[in-house]
């Protein structure tokens, strides 16, 4: 039972984490808990300043509209909180969509789809290029392009405010990771994991690979959803894992038996 | 050979590059299109103090924070499915009105510049500073359908006329007899455009099986006299048109100064 629970330390830290901000959320809207009101894209913190969501702010300036200055102070705090201490952060420790992407690839498993090495028809960069296209979009039609056909935000908003026919959304993201592609949505396609991978690099936790105590298990290469960034260093070089896309998930040092993968501070070294 | 490896990489990017960038223009357009289709609404009603429908979805960040501080549930979030462009506030006044809260806690808390909190406020002069005022606001305007609105048809009903807020201001009644009958009166309720605030009050009181009163977007309900037309009656009106009059007098002024100098500034006016 320890044994399980150390096997997953970080897993289990994530799901509390992510609960219980989705948590605060609805209390905030069912039982008037002061704590975090709105939702993802701008939440009121403790009535003391906002927090929004950086990429919903630029989608809505390229659409032609400067926010109030709430909004802009609390895309700053996320902004520089991300880039300095989070990086990717957000997609394994805050978003909802995580949850159901991971159930995804539970499901996988057992039906026999799941695969060690993916080949798949479209390449890793696509992300970007939803992200670049998106804010392309939003000016033409003067709208945030993004955010209206977000199953991010409609599961996250569905669950605070109600969900409508979000569901269908949601399930096709969900279909899609089991049958059509691993880790499709988070690791392929969601332009909003890939604006936070973009501003990773300089973050303040990272994963540490050492190649000394590795037995080349290769378990921690089939668990994590972006493989490439651990792929060129495990039992190869000791390293701290400075791919833009690892979202700090720990899966890997959680099945790690060997203690060559931990969680470390960045050195802002080359 | 190298050499023809070389030039078939450099075609095979090109292809590539060119391959792709079709799909994303493909792709774009099709974004685009939809969001166009999916943003207009023009039967939507916002909360009050909303901004122009047309900024209103750019500057609105779907934060459900109104709704959050609407005491009434007045307020929903647009989801899909509902045919409303989603995560934003609307009120369907039939099933919910807005109840005009004086104190309008929907309004102050909206963190993004869609709900503009000077379209609901007044300059108080005794305090002399700006006050709350929900009787701005400016939602939508209530329309009668006298078809069906049987206080038309001569039967007594003023529900409409009670249950708004500013009765007799923005409902009153309107007495005129009935002929059929020779000895009765109808009560017709009538609408002043200006003073309604599109509550929809009326419309969520009204007993006939569909609401014969109900509130429709401004930009849907109202009209446009254009400028020329002036009302002669009405002192402010004159106004514009003396100032309208003199921007084009000063117009020709400038350029035949000396017509100006001689002739008599009073008569021009007049004409
Ligand atoms: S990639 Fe997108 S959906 Fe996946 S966890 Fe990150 S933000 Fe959420
Ligand atoms: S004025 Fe009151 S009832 Fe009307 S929308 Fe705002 S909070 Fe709701
Ligand atoms: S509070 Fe403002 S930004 Fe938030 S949903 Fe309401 S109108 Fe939109
Ligand atoms: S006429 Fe109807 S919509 Fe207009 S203010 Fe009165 S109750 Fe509200």
């Amino acid at each position: 039972m320890i044994k399980l629970l150390s096997q997953n330390k970080y897993l289990i830290l994530r799901r509390i984490t992510q609960s219980g901000i989705l948590l605060l959320f609805i209390g905030g809207n069912y039982w008037g808990w002061n704590i975090l009101k709105g939702d993802l894209s701008t939440a009121n913190f403790f009535d003391l300043f906002h927090l929004s969501d950086p990429y919903m702010v630029i989608q809505t300036f390229a659409a032609g509209y400067i926010l109030a200055n709430d909004v802009l102070l609390g895309t700053l705090i996320i902004l520089l909180f991300y880039t300095f201490i989070g990086g990717r952060s957000f997609c394994s420790w805050v978003c909802p969509m995580n949850i159901v992407t991971d159930v995804a690839v539970r499901i996988r498993k057992l039906l026999k789809l799941y695969q060690d090495d993916i080949k798949v028809p479209i390449n890793r960069n696509f992300r970007y290029w939803i992200l670049g296209l998106s804010i392309v979009v939003s000016a033409f039609a003067g709208i945030a392009a993004f955010e209206l056909i977000s199953p991010v935000s409609m599961l996250h908003r569905g669950l605070i405010y109600g969900m409508g026919f979000g569901w269908a959304a949601i399930s096709v993201v969900f279909f899609f990771d089991i049958f059509v592609m691993q880790n499709g949505w988070c690791g392929y396609v969601c332009p909003l994991g890939g604006f936070y991978s973009l501003i990773n690099r300089f973050s303040l936790f990272k994963v540490k690979h050492n190649h000394e105590t590795c037995t080349a298990c290769n378990k921690c290469l089939i668990v994590c959803p972006e493989k490439q960034v651990l792929l060129p260093y495990i039992n190869k070089i000791s390293i701290k894992i400075k791919g833009m896309e690892c979202s700090n998930c720990g899966r890997c040092v959680d099945v790690c038996e060997d203690n060559a993968l931990c969680f470390s501070l960045n050195n802002y070294k080359k | 050979m190298k050499k023809k490896d070389k030039v078939a990489t450099r075609r095979d990017i090109l292809k590539t590059l060119l391959k792709g960038g079709g799909y994303l223009g493909i792709g774009g357009l099709t974004w685009g299109a939809y969001l166009n289709e999916a943003k207009s609404e023009p039967m939507i009603l916002r909360p009050p103090a909303a901004i122009d429908e047309e900024e209103f979805v750019k500057a609105c960040v779907k934060c459900g924070t109104c709704v959050e501080a609407c005491p009434y549930d007045t307020l929903r979030l647009g989801t899909p499915g509902d045919t409303k462009p989603v995560g934003m506030p609307y009120f369907v006044p039939r099933e919910i009105a807005c109840e005009m809260c004086p104190d309008i806690p929907c309004v102050p808390v909206c963190p993004s510049g869609a709900l503009d909190i000077n379209k609901v406020q007044t300059f108080d002069e005794k305090k002399q500073e700006k006050v709350l005022d929900i009787n701005k606001a400016q939602m939508g305007v209530a329309i009668i359908d006298n078809e069906s609105c049987i206080a038309f048809w001569g039967i007594q009903c003023d529900i409409c006329y009670r249950a708004c807020p500013l009765i007799d201001e923005a409902i009153k009644l309107e007495y005129t007899q009935n002929e059929r009958t020779g000895k009765h009166a109808f009560l017709r309720p009538v609408v002043d455009n200006a003073v309604c605030t599109g509550c929809g009050l009326c419309e969520n009181a009204c007993v006939t099986e569909k609401a014969s009163i109900r509130v429709l977007p401004r930009t849907l309900a109202t009209g446009k006299a254009g400028d020329h037309y002036i009302k002669g009656w009405d002192k402010e009106d004159e106004k514009r048109m003396k100032e309208k009059e003199g921007e084009e007098q000063q117009e020709k002024v400038s350029d035949k100064a000396l017509e100006y100098l001689n002739g008599d500034w009073e008569d021009l006016i007049d004409d």
